[in-house]
């Protein structure tokens, strides 16, 4: 299983909601499941860990998934993901600020590497290693 | 995705979508097609003349922000010839309006433009902490909204100048229009969507962005990289105005050009003569000289309920009543003072300014 990492950077209020940080550097598996389910918190500050092996950030999800013998579904790690992922891993407080049902709010603007996520397929972008994505508040005070 | 190629210069790769048009356009050419939108919007209506003094309401918001670089690379672009000055309001709202002073003091630096700024505190002898404290946070960007106003007319005062500039976005005006028709107050919705009001002094209000969308205004400030502040203010925010708010941004994603369509709406609105009528007219207040549409302009009223300790009452004109009722008002009420300089300047040098 690969690791893709990827740079997010909030802006114009936005870090407020992260813990007034600005810009964080996550890694996260390339691919994840389907059902909306979040893997296990590993990325920014990792568990102090026994061995050199990096964390396997699958393993928590499919354990609680497995209702049978079939296996879980996977996708490639999208934008979709990453915003499920910040919103409940990173995210420290008003979540409703966030997120409203399955995207950003209206009124968050969203850039895939400094271009307008409406160009780049929204929350389908399937994310590379090394993208920067950036979201910006438009919503506080003129 | 297969990369987009720029809709206007067909060359270099696309980077935003355009609210209004739908259009994808590459950094460069929305650089332009923004700024030069702005200016259409200037000459249009008239704005400017050659050596007007125009003080812009800088916030440290991304609004202003903008509007004070767009501005000067305009006026130096189509040779505007206009003075420009920063003007700020200081509310006295700590850990808030104190930071974002601090943003327009880089930003005079970085635009090289004289700052002004202003304070409740110099003016009304209240700083919005100290409002807070005696009525709480419930009704308390009333009192804000009603001082911030005259303080801009009276710092524009102070400055001598002809004209103020805000930032008001297409987005603002919208809210503003939705706002009215649901309050039914149609005086302001006749007003809300005119790009230019005179206010105290015959002193010209105007919102070059009116038509700018504040997607495209946040975009422009991340791209030139615009130095800005972004905190919401700590005192409980409009509450009506999020809500008009929320739902215009629920309207937008649905259909972008909703926001548009509704300042056309707003400025096709005709009153009725027989309505007309029924409104206030214009008259100056009788303590401060303020222009007013009662005997005491909202001002003084509400500086008033807080001298005499009942402020939460001075909301509404019947509460006013109820104040009337209470006994007359003390002889020893602050008067707001007015910066009402002669005309010609005493020390500022500007051999333009009289038009």
């Amino acid at each position: 299983m690969s690791t893709i990492t990827v740079k997010v950077e909030f802006g114009g209020g936005l870090e407020l909601l992260f813990g007034n940080k600005r810009v964080h550097s996550i890694s996260l598996p390339s691919s994840v499941p389907t059902d909306g389910t979040i893997a296990p918190s590993n990325s920014e500050t990792p568990p102090p860990a026994k061995s050199d092996d990096p964390p396997l950030p699958i393993n928590g999800p499919i354990r609680d998934l497995t209702n049978g013998p079939g296996e879980a579904k996977t996708k490639p790690l999208d934008v979709q993901y990453l915003m499920h992922y910040l919103r409940t891993r990173l995210l420290t407080e008003r979540p409703e600020l966030f997120m409203e049902g399955d995207t950003v709010r209206p009124g968050i603007l969203v850039l895939i590497n400094d271009t307008d996520w409406e160009l780049e397929g929204e929350g389908a972008y399937e994310i590379s290693d090394g993208d920067d994505i950036v979201f910006i508040s438009t919503l506080h005070g003129g | 995705m297969a990369p987009t190629s720029c809709a206007l210069c067909q060359n270099a790769k696309a980077i935003l979508k355009r609210p209004k048009t739908g259009q994808q356009i590459c950094k460069e050419c929305f650089f332009f097609v923004f700024e030069t939108e702005v200016h259409n919007t200037i000459t249009q209506a008239h704005l400017f003349e050659p050596g007007d003094r125009v003080a812009i309401g800088a916030s440290g918001g991304k609004d202003s922000t903008v509007l004070a670089y767009v501005m000067k690379t305009l006026n130096e672009r189509h040779n505007y010839g206009l003075e420009l000055f920063l003007l700020s309001i200081d509310e006295g709202i700590t850990g808030y309006r104190d930071d974002s002073l601090e943003t327009v003091k880089r930003n005079q630096q970085q635009y090289n433009m004289p700052l002004k700024i202003l304070s409740y505190e110099e003016l009304y002898g209240w700083t919005m902490d100290a409002v807070v404290a005696e009525i709480g946070k419930k009704n308390n960007c009333t009192f804000c909204g009603v001082f911030r106003r005259q303080a801009l007319d009276r710092g524009a005062s102070a400055l001598q100048v002809d004209h103020i500039v805000t930032g008001h976005n297409a987005d603002d005006i919208a809210e503003t229009v939705l706002m009215n028709i649901m309050r039914g107050d149609i005086a302001r919705l006749g007003r809300c969507t005119q790009i230019c009001t005179r206010g105290e002094d015959t002193i010209r209000r105007s919102k070059p962005f009116k038509y700018a969308y504040e997607k495209e205004i946040v975009m422009y400030a991340y791209f030139k990289k615009l130095d800005y502040f972004s905190t919401e203010c700590i005192y409980s925010p409009d509450a009506y105005r999020g809500h008009a708010r929320t739902f215009l941004k629920d309207l937008e994603a649905a259909r972008p050009s909703a926001i548009i369509d509704i300042i056309h709406s707003g400025e096709a609105f005709e009153l009725r003569e027989d309505v007309k009528a029924t409104q206030k007219q214009q008259q100056t207040c009788k303590r401060c000289g303020y222009m007013s549409s009662n005997d005491l302009c909202k001002a003084c009223t509400l500086l008033e309920g807080l001298e005499r300790g009942m402020a939460s009452s001075v909301i509404t004109d019947r509460a006013r009543k109820k104040l009337d009722a209470v006994g007359p008002a003390p002889d020893n009420l602050r008067t707001i003072p007015h910066f009402r300089s002669p005309r010609p300047a005493v020390s500022i040098q500007s051999p333009s300014q009289q038009s």
